[in-house]
């Protein structure tokens, strides 16, 4: 099983060279370069600026150059924030991005996990239909729907929690947490339903209430963990999809967070800055990928068996 | 019986924390509460500057920031927009009004106490107007002597620059030719002066890449100096106690948010999160409910600035002049403006804005639906027959859009003719204009500095800010003989010259003059709509009751 897992780890290099090169690519196949503007800068200037950043080599040279320099763990300055590296953005809008996707993940679960489980042990009954019409709803009300309602009613009605900003009062993070976790809250809520309904029609379930175990018992200690593994399955890319699609909820909740530089970085034509924020947020998504699979073997025997053969 | 129990205890405690959040929240003081206690001005700053290094960056929020922390030799009056002497006490204009020697105050210092020299802003300017530093508004430096030659690499001997430091306190510049509005210019930021000492002990001269603004190396002459700079958060600048005027300064500090959405700007207002809205624009939608529920609150200002569709001189049939008036006389510029855009937008039946410095260009035509269609039948194409359909290019965006259907909506209902919308994202809208690789597009332009030749100096044919393919030598000649004209009348009746060609050729569809939609707090002081939206923060003071 090691063996496995060595192997899956030692193929996210080709994977992340794939992601470099596709991307190097195309950010330079778009139109438009990052020092477009309005009003046409003097020929000059633009050529001192491509020199500058080494816009005038080949591309080829270009690409060498870029890997070289991410080997020694440089992703190159910022060609919209020139003050400023890539690395240092991206270490700056790091903590808001990853604290805001785990507080939307625990909401989601503890939501999500709690109705699935409700609506699971009664199927076809109020008690399923109403939180399932609810995940329903979660799932097609987009974030920049969702967030703006919750702010009019929380924010600006009730008074109860700030309508934006990120880590000056203690209720700004509620929100925001809400809004990107909603969606996810409700698709696990739709997947633990699956799961529960196909577990507790086993025979093992029977044998435990057979023996007379209480019914928080039946579902704590037996039920849940064979339920929970489509939830443990999604679990690793809905982490990588709550850090790296962060940037509507950062928007509108005006959060520091990486997600508005990635986007803002694209219609900038920011090379370096899509560069370095692709590379960064793929290692992510294979990060979690991997963990994911180690966490349902560890949690499924079934599977452990078959990939120890 | 148990799951009752579950249930109550559930909705017991989020009552308690929703109690215990709201508790703490309503306790504290809201942005503002807490900047009208401490004369601190909260700003909805549109986005995160790009750098604060004045020679690198050219985004508008930018300017706002860096306008606190330097100061020039002038400074623009708030509410005329007349410059004002700043780090010069006073200067004096040569005959010619080739040569400017300016006076630098006695008391004029760095935040690190230091004095400001003569030689500061040689150094400054020349880096500046440094080749390799890539500053994408040297051109605004251009009017002084030899400053594109050095700028574009024809001579690298800055002594051949009209720039020079007679002694500490003096300096004198020369132009390349008059330029009546060259001293509203010295209060852009291509002008300030920079401190050399902490640029060069934080990097290169020339070097894009430099640690020189962040609030622990930076220093600056402004009104006020960087305290504190978190990306994508909060910039906060508080008062320079070595600023030449700082006993007259009433605001402790600034303290600028980068909110770049629209709604999300307005929501921060209404929750007393910021005095005032810095960005040009604001949420369209709300615009109707703060003219009926807190006019006091909007503000709207005509700014130096016009709205309109290029069209594609190289492409038939917009080669033919018939064609191009016949689309400039059947748009409802009215309509549009009042039904549509709702933001006391001015309608254009001319390509530059009438302004306080004399130039009211005559309006050579109206809406005229009949002449309209009459010219179209001349052009060969009687009711819109045989017209090949065509796209109105604009970038994405609501406003850009809604224009765009109105305009489409015209022309086939008067002209029969057919134009298909075309979005694109700024940059490829960009790529799609330089390389005149559309139909029609839109365009809007906001002036540097309030003077005419903004606007004209737009259409010469080699300016490379045309985008249209248009070429007339006269309009070219025109133009450049009012750059050279140093008599004021004489000027503004070359301008006009130049006004009544373009009515004639119609290398533009001129549409609407537009404004600025801000939300200001009544209690801000001396804050004064002007036509550039340029502001200073010296003047500006917070009301409260205690005052």
């Amino acid at each position: 099983m090691l063996k496995y897992f060595f192997i899956r780890l030692l193929s996210a290099i080709p994977v992340l060279f794939l992601v470099i090169l596709i991307t190097f690519i195309l950010v330079r196949l778009a139109p438009g370069g990052p020092f477009d503007q309005e009003r046409a800068a003097p020929p000059a200037v633009l050529a001192n600026l491509n020199k500058q950043y080494h816009l005038d080599d080949p591309v080829v040279v270009q690409f060498k150059d870029y890997l070289v320099n991410l080997l020694r763990g440089d992703f190159g300055p910022s060609f919209k924030y020139p003050t400023r590296t890539v690395t240092e953005i991206i270490l700056t809008g790091l903590p808001p991005t990853l604290e805001l996707g785990l507080y939307a993940l625990l909401f989601a679960m503890f939501v999500g996990i709690s109705t699935g489980v409700m609506a699971g042990l009664k199927p076809n009954s109020a008690q399923d239909y109403i939180p399932m019409t609810i995940a329903m709803i979660g799932i097609c009300l987009p974030s920049f729907v969702l967030g703006p309602l919750l702010i009019l009613g929380f924010g600006i009605g009730l008074e109860w929690f700030p309508v934006s900003g990120w880590g000056d009062s203690p209720g700004d993070k509620v929100l925001p947490a809400i809004t990107l976790g909603a969606a996810y809250a409700a698709y696990i809520a739709r997947l633990t339903r699956g799961g529960m309904l196909d577990v507790m029609s086993q025979d093992y379930i029977r044998t435990a209430r057979a023996k007379g175990l209480s019914p928080a018992r039946i579902v704590g200690l037996h039920a849940l963990r064979g339920a929970l593994a489509p939830v443990v399955a999604f679990a690793g890319p809905a982490a990588a999809g709550l850090l790296s699609g962060s940037f509507v909820v950062e928007t509108i909740y005006q959060i520091p967070g990486l997600g508005r530089f990635y986007l803002q970085a694209a219609f900038n034509r920011d090379y370096t800055m899509i560069l370095g924020t692709t590379i960064f947020f793929a290692t992510l998504i294979i990060l979690f990928n991997f963990i994911s699979d180690v966490i349902q073997a560890w949690i499924n025997p079934k599977l452990r068996q078959s990939l120890s053969k | 019986m148990q799951k009752t129990k579950l249930v109550l205890t559930l909705l017991f405690t989020c009552a308690a924390v929703c109690t215990l959040i709201s508790g703490c929240s309503k306790n504290e003081l809201t942005n503002v509460e807490y900047g009208n206690q401490n004369q601190i001005l909260f700003v909805a700053n549109a986005d995160e500057p790009q750098a604060l290094d004045p020679h690198i960056t050219t985004g508008e929020p930018d300017f706002h920031v860096i306008s606190s922390l330097f100061e020039g030799l002038t400074r623009l009056n708030g509410e005329t927009l007349a410059p004002e002497p700043a780090t010069a006490a006073s200067w004096v204009i040569s005959d010619d009004k080739l040569t400017y020697t300016f006076t630098l105050r006695d008391n004029a210092a760095w935040s690190d106490g230091e004095p400001v020299t003569a030689e500061d802003f040689v150094w400054s300017w020349r880096r500046a107007l440094t080749p390799a530093l890539g500053n994408l508004y040297a051109y605004m430096m251009y009017y002084v002597k030899n400053a594109e030659a050095y700028n574009t690499g024809e001579i690298t001997d800055f002594d051949l620059v009209g720039i020079h430091a007679l002694d500490a306190k003096t300096l004198e510049v020369t132009l390349a030719s008059p330029t009546p509005f060259f001293l509203q210019l010295l209060d852009h930021h291509s002008y300030y002066p920079l401190p050399r000492a902490t640029i060069e002990k934080h990097g290169d001269f020339d070097s894009r890449v430099s640690s020189w603004t962040l609030p622990e190396n930076i220093v600056s002459n402004g009104a006020f100096k960087l305290s504190s700079w978190e990306i994508n958060k909060l910039i906060a600048v508080d008062k320079n106690p070595h600023y030449w005027n700082a006993e007259h300064i009433k605001l402790e500090g600034v303290r600028f948010l980068p909110i770049n959405d629209k709604q999300a700007e307005e929501r921060a207002f209404r929750s007393g999160q910021v005095h005032l809205t810095y960005s040009p624009q604001m949420a369209i939608e709300k615009i109707a409910t703060y003219k009926k529920e807190a006019p006091e609150l909007l503000r709207v200002t005509q700014t130096y600035s016009n709205y309109y569709y290029l069209i594609n001189h190289t492409r038939k049939p917009f080669d033919d002049v018939r064609v191009r008036k016949a689309l400039a006389y059947s748009i409802d510029r009215t309509s549009l403006v009042e039904n549509i855009l709702k933001g006391g937008e001015v309608p254009a039946y001319t390509f530059v804005p009438a302004d306080k410095q004399g130039h009211k260009p005559v309006a050579h035509f109206s809406e005229n639906v009949a002449l309209a269609k009459q010219l179209l039948a001349e052009a060969g194409f009687p009711n819109g027959e045989g017209f090949p359909s065509f796209e109105i290019l604009y970038n994405t965006d609501d406003n850009h859009r809604k224009v765009a259907l109105a305009i489409q909506q015209m022309w086939r209902q008067n002209l029969g003719i057919e134009a298909n919308l075309l979005n694109q994202e700024w940059k490829v809208y960009l790529d799609s204009q330089t390389s005149l690789n559309f139909d029609v597009a839109r365009r809007g332009w906001v002036a540097d500095y309030l003077d005419p030749s903004n606007f004209y100096e737009l259409l010469l044919s080699y300016g490379g800010n045309s985008n249209t393919g248009w070429v007339n030598t006269a309009y070219d000649k025109v133009v450049e003989d009012a750059r050279l004209e140093s008599d004021h009348l004489k000027r503004m009746a070359l301008f006009e010259q130049a006004n009544k060609i373009i009515a004639d050729e119609m290398p533009v569809i001129p549409i609407y003059f537009m404004t600025d939609l801000n939300l200001v707090r009544s209690n801000v002081k001396n804050w004064y709509d002007n036509v550039m939206h340029r502001h200073h923060f010296n003047d500006v003071y917070l009301e409260t009751e205690a005052n």
